[in-house]
């Protein structure tokens, strides 16, 4: 009795403190980033140590006012406008042709099942190349259309995942409301679209994600630097021919990150039901 | 994810009645249902014609083509294909790529299962270490953590300050050389285990208990139950990531443009395929020889998924007909 007793005590003690000291080198990256960028800057290089020796806020001034009249606060609303927007567009569109497949038999409905699924494994190099020679010949270089209008034309990711959930909802609820006169239209907005939105949170925590990090379709379409979105700026920022103060460049990484780490702790239940359910890459 | 239905009570009173109806409308409904269809898939059905299928044919022709962006397209027939047997460059981005795939989906992969073993128990602070090791793969894809990679593996960063507290003192530029550089792209890779990690362990929470009980009983060591009761249940897991891993492990393209400064430097060992075709097409404007690298590398995954599916009948592991997955 005794024995198993210490035996079990010795289990749990050694796998808390291999997985604390394991976890403590997952995330020292992270909070050495952190650490930095309240470090003044000759503190930052040749240490390991996470501890400031002085706490300063200076780095976060410096960062913020970047260079000239150009500043974070641009940067910020810029990321916003375009994680927003592509965001909204994605999570509707999808709904819709998610619906169009789950409820509806139409002709040739496999065909183009078959083809979405196609397209999730195309590498987008193929395809970036004529898109940029359209957009550009539309006079879209430098704009935000060649970045948003192609996520309203559904995602197939998310298409996919919604689409499985809506075909937990049983068919009879469509029915009898088509006894009651409504349209596909009213029975996709009024009781597939509300009763699906534990996926269409799911889709827009990771489209949010996704286009907060986006960082090829930013440096190929936005050229200006009053329309470079946070990953652009922090990118020209840490060139290593143009800058060295790191100090501001991690005050800057660090804020950067805030957006993803609020979102993920309000959401944590969504993501990782989302994650370990279908596969999806976070 | 759980949803409950509050309308369930009233479904069956509805449902003669229902077909009834539909025996009435039907001609209506087989006309009207093509076209609501379309209507409803119309958002991707655009998308898909404008910005997949049209543009994947435009690229396939400029593949053939001496293109830069200034003039028209010319038709060169094979020739991007030829400079590209003899582009030194072409070769040594394949041979990058290649090393970081093969060497960061299956470190990955292993990674996530060993960890995931590891959390599949009753223990306290579980979700919380669970977050911890997952927080890397929310954070990782930001370009944040890439340029604090870089500075973290520069001579006077972090590892080589923790090597120096660990008796091991060294200045060498770890993303400045060209034998470790690829590495440390390699590790940012591994170090993203934990959205894999959530998946092993809700594959690993479906075996049902008895197995291993009936294993126990039987004799069997720990190492046999993890090969024959615990690899086997998650091989349509395994298989799954493996598909979506290979894929995005081949066209890895921003940790690469950060970490060496958008050059693929040192000695190109940075240069991943994707960072060639983007130089080509957008720095020299090469947009016929960038659309051919782009081809060569649909052909490679194409090949690399088709093998991965075709052996999958030998080594994936369905329980019933139905499949897991």
């Amino acid at each position: 009795m005794i024995q198993s007793k210490v035996n079990r005590i010795r289990n749990a003690v050694l796998f808390h403190s291999s997985v604390v000291i394991l976890g403590f080198f997952m995330l020292y990256p992270l909070l050495w980033m952190i650490s930095n960028s309240f470090k003044p800057n000759d503190d930052i290089f040749g240490t390991a140590s996470l501890i400031p020796s002085t706490i300063v806020l200076d780095n976060y001034v410096r960062g913020w006012n970047f260079v000239g009249n150009l500043n974070f606060g641009m940067f910020f609303l810029n990321s916003f406008f375009y994680a927003g927007v592509s965001t909204i567009g994605a999570v509707l569109s999808s709904a819709l042709v998610a619906f169009g497949f789950a409820r509806i038999r139409f002709f040739a409905k496999n065909f183009w099942f078959v083809c979405m699924l196609v397209t999730m494994m195309i590498p987008f190099q193929v395809v970036m190349i004529p898109q940029y020679l359209v957009f550009r010949s539309l006079g879209w270089v430098n704009s935000y259309a060649p970045l948003i209008i192609p996520m309203f034309m559904g995602q197939p990711f998310f298409i996919f995942l919604m689409l499985q959930f809506i075909r937990g909802i049983p068919l009879e609820l469509d029915e009898s409301a088509r006894i009651d006169g409504c349209g596909y239209f009213r029975i996709f907005a009024q009781i597939i679209f509300p009763l699906i939105t534990p996926a269409l949170i799911t889709s827009a925590i990771f489209n949010f994600y996704w286009r907060w990090d986006d960082f090829l379709g930013p440096l190929l379409y936005l050229n200006k630097p009053q329309m470079y979105t946070v990953s652009i700026a922090l990118r020209m920022f840490s060139d290593p021919s143009s800058s060295t103060d790191w100090g501001a460049i991690f005050s800057m990484a660090t804020l950067s990150l805030l957006p993803i780490l609020i979102v993920f702790i309000v959401f944590q239940k969504y993501i990782v039901q989302g994650i370990s359910t279908t596969g999806i890459k976070g | 994810m759980k949803w409950r239905c509050p309308l369930w009570g009233h479904l069956h009173i509805n449902f003669s009645v229902e077909s009834q109806m539909r025996k009435k409308n039907k001609f209506r409904a087989v006309t009207s249902h093509h076209l609501a269809g379309y209507m409803f898939i119309l958002p991707w059905l655009f998308g898909f014609f404008a910005f997949t299928l049209v543009p994947m044919a435009a690229s396939l022709y400029f593949s053939f083509t001496d293109y830069d962006i200034f003039a028209a397209p010319v038709w060169s027939g094979l020739a991007n294909f030829a400079k590209m047997m003899q582009d030194e460059v072409f070769w040594k981005s394949l041979s990058v790529t290649f090393i970081y795939v093969f060497f960061s989906v299956p470190l990955r992969l292993i990674f996530a299962l060993a960890i995931a073993m590891l959390f599949n128990r009753r223990a306290k602070m579980l979700r919380f270490y669970q977050t911890v090791y997952y927080l890397p793969s929310i954070l990782g894809g930001s370009i944040a953590v890439a340029v604090m990679w870089r500075r973290l593996f520069m001579s006077d960063g972090a590892l080589n300050a923790v090597l120096g507290i660990l008796g091991t003192p060294t200045d060498i530029s770890w993303i400045g050389n060209e034998n470790t550089a690829l590495w440390t792209l390699i590790i940012l890779a591994v170090w993203q285990f934990g959205s894999s990690m959530l998946i092993f362990l809700a594959g690993l929470k479906q075996i049902p208990e008895s197995y291993y009980e009936a294993a126990e009983i039987d004799g069997a060591s720990k190492i046999t139950q993890f090969f024959r009761i615990t690899l086997p249940h998650l091989t349509p897991v395994i298989f799954f990531n493996l598909v979506m891993q290979i894929i995005n492990g081949f066209i890895v393209f921003t940790q690469a443009f950060v970490v060496s400064g958008g050059t693929g430097d040192p000695m190109n060992s940075t240069l991943v395929y994707s960072l060639y075709v983007y130089q080509r097409a957008f720095k020299y404007n090469e947009m016929g020889y960038g659309s051919a690298l782009a081809w060569v590398l649909v052909l490679i995954i194409g090949i690399f998924t088709a093998i991965v599916f075709k052996s999958s009948s030998s080594w994936v592991y369905y329980e019933s007909k139905e499949g897991q997955k």
